[in-house]
């Protein structure tokens, strides 16, 4: 199955069969339909357009509504996303995707657009080490030098400093799927998804 | 939105708890995996704090063991805590009893609280 898309509901804990408490993120994932389906692209991947939630009549285009109107809905989605297709699905359009397509313990990708934190220094940015804080030390969240001298008399390309963070699609490979809840359309994912509360995220296996 | 959470967090939460407050003695029954042999555990001492609320409160629990101070941090809603028991109601006039751990003896006693019967 391609994958969902969502809305980052927030964090909670709960406990698993073993009493272990799990942090986890929950996240309000589809029902999402199928807008449409490309098979065949010059290289021969197959894609599909999943939609989720719902725009008010007054604020979408008619382009918008004709196209939710192909797929059989009343209302065109909020957003639309494509997501890559696996040889073997079998999907038509106006289908529509749940969460029962993952279970737990099943291994998931969750796409988000992370917080913006401004223009920041490279001790947060990059992991700098920065300076010790005490003895008088000087300068102590300091980049340092930014490369050689004379020659190559320029700063190589790429070299980490200071500026803006966040705010970026961020992606987080692998992560564990604890529980999934079809009648409210929940998925509970281990950890922290990139984004803010509310804010729209994809899943993928 | 955040209600969503607050309803996952009430789902989880155990049914009663029976009162207790810091400088009550408890005992708590709990399970122990040991492999795949499952028993319940009594841990019986002071509680001397109960922190964070709704499904993330916890509760510490200390006994003096052989002579050696031991404090056990339970969550108050995990399914592993079986029971709590209050053996004896505490007078105290602290919600945290973080200064039992520097006393022994006699000065680390906590006075019984009456309660007027009516």
């Amino acid at each position: 199955m391609p994958g969902l898309i969502g809305r980052k509901v927030g964090m909670t804990r709960i406990f698993d069969d073993e009493g272990i408490q799990v942090p986890v993120t929950v996240i309000e994932a589809g029902p999402c339909p199928i807008l449409q389906v490309r098979s065949g692209d010059s290289n021969g991947t197959r894609w599909v357009q999943l939609g989720f939630g719902s725009q008010r009549a007054k604020r979408t285009s008619k382009a918008e509504m004709g196209h939710a109107a192909k797929a059989g809905l009343e209302a065109a989605p909020r957003i639309l996303r494509v997501f890559t297709l696996e040889g073997g699905d079998d999907i038509e359009v106006g289908q529509q995707l749940t969460v029962e397509q993952f279970e737990a313990g099943d291994r998931v990708k969750v796409t988000g657009q992370s917080k913006g934190r401004g223009f920041q220094g490279v001790v947060k940015r990059h992991g700098f080490a920065g300076r010790p804080g005490g003895h008088g030390h000087p300068m102590a969240r300091n980049p340092g030098s930014v490369g050689p001298g004379t020659n190559p008399s320029r700063v190589i390309k790429g070299k980490k400093l200071p500026g803006r963070m966040g705010g970026t699609r961020t992606t987080v490979r692998n992560m564990q799927v604890v529980r999934v809840d079809g009648e409210r359309n929940l998925l509970f994912v281990k950890g922290g998804v990139p984004g803010a509360r509310d804010g729209y995220v994809l899943i993928s296996k | 939105m955040a209600d969503l959470i607050h309803e996952i967090e009430q789902e989880q939460l155990r049914g009663e708890t029976p009162g207790f407050a810091p400088g009550d003695t408890v005992r708590v029954l709990y399970l122990v995996r040991e492999g795949s042999k499952e028993r319940i555990q009594a841990f019986e001492g002071v509680c001397i704090a109960r922190k964070g609320g709704g499904l993330s409160e916890t509760f510490t629990v200390r006994k003096i063991s052989s002579g050696i101070g031991v404090e056990r941090i339970f969550p108050l809603h995990a399914p592993t805590v079986q029971g709590i028991e209050v053996v004896r109601h505490g007078r105290v006039r602290r919600a945290k009893l973080y200064y039992l751990r520097g006393r022994r003896g006699k000065s680390a006693r906590i006075q019984e609280k009456r309660t007027t019967a009516n």
